[in-house]
């Protein structure tokens, strides 16, 4: 496959989507194992279970 | 199960979990189809070879817009509806639609350069979409800044409504006006003006970046859920200190 005299131009294009598309997949599942992680220790620490009891009563 | 049950979070974090791997397969195979086809198309008889690019350029402009569209009927349900969901999808497909924008004011600067001449000028469509970037910038803007969280996503709900004045400007801004930019080549009266060998790849293209968008929105959406639980909770804890302290 030949790219012609442009070849950097589309080699450039395809490389900055496909950076911009990585970067938004690793931002994505970073945050979901952060927002996991600090979820695990409240409840952990009894913070939603306590509430749920106190709404109970 | 009817629609309006959706808007219990724990029951649309059900629903997230089963879809979004059969989404992102989905994805991926897309991608990978359309890849290969984009590989193999012929150069256009006037680009070349830089054709190539607007298999990136092209569904990234639609879904630039699509996702305001989105933001906006999101943002009628924040205002008029309170749909409990609703301000969660708008905040979710704004940093989506900014990237996707993004990717397409990029890649059009870089298709201009060898086939106009410039990376940018001035024009009707360019600078149209270059306003859409910086309305998505200012809703995220409000988001991130507002230190009341519901202030800040009735301001972006807002923006976000006044906003869509943008969309049909950007649409047709290439008939209203004299541009640089060609007018509509896929979507006009008359059929498609583009020859079938570059089509299809373009069309598969445009199919795996929609199923992107919604494989990134959904979780975005669950990512902000989580995160609202979290701040509920440490809004819990801090209260109960406050009360034992006391």
């Amino acid at each position: 496959m030949s790219l012609g005299p442009h070849a950097d131009f589309i080699i450039a294009s395809y490389a900055l989507t496909a950076f911009v598309i990585a970067a938004m997949v690793a931002w994505v599942v970073l945050d979901y194992s952060a927002q996991r992680r600090v979820l695990g220790e409240l409840e952990e620490r009894g913070v939603g279970r306590r509430a749920r009891n106190e709404g109970q009563s | 199960m009817a629609l309006i049950d959706l808007a219990n979070p724990t029951r649309f974090l059900r629903l997230v979990n089963a879809v979004l791997p059969w989404l992102a397969a989905a994805t991926a195979i897309l991608f990978a189809i359309g890849l290969y086809r984009a590989v193999g198309a012929p150069d256009d008889y006037q680009q070349g070879a830089t054709v190539k690019i607007m298999f990136l350029h092209v569904p990234a402009a639609w879904l630039g817009m699509m996702g305001w569209g989105l933001m906006s009927v999101a943002a009628l349900g924040t205002l008029v509806w309170r749909h409990p969901l609703a301000d969660v999808a708008g905040k979710a497909a704004a940093p989506i639609g900014a990237a996707f924008t993004f990717i397409c004011l990029v890649t059009g600067s870089l298709w201009g350069r060898p086939t106009w001449g410039t990376y940018w000028v001035w024009d009707a469509r360019l600078t149209s979409m270059l306003v859409l970037l910086l309305l998505y910038l200012g809703v995220l803007a409000l988001y991130w800044t507002a230190e009341d969280p519901g202030r800040g996503a009735r301001a972006a709900a807002i923006l976000s409504l006044v906003g869509a004045v943008n969309l049909p400007i950007i649409k047709f801004s290439v008939d209203w006006w004299n541009t640089l930019h060609q007018p509509a080549s896929i979507l006009r009266t008359g059929g498609s003006a583009i020859d079938p060998s570059i089509l299809t790849p373009l069309l598969i293209m445009a199919a795996a970046f929609t199923c992107l968008f919604f494989t990134l929105h959904l979780a975005v959406m669950r990512n902000e859920i989580l995160r609202r639980r979290v701040r509920t909770m440490q809004l819990m804890e801090a209260q109960r200190f406050a009360e034992a302290g006391a």
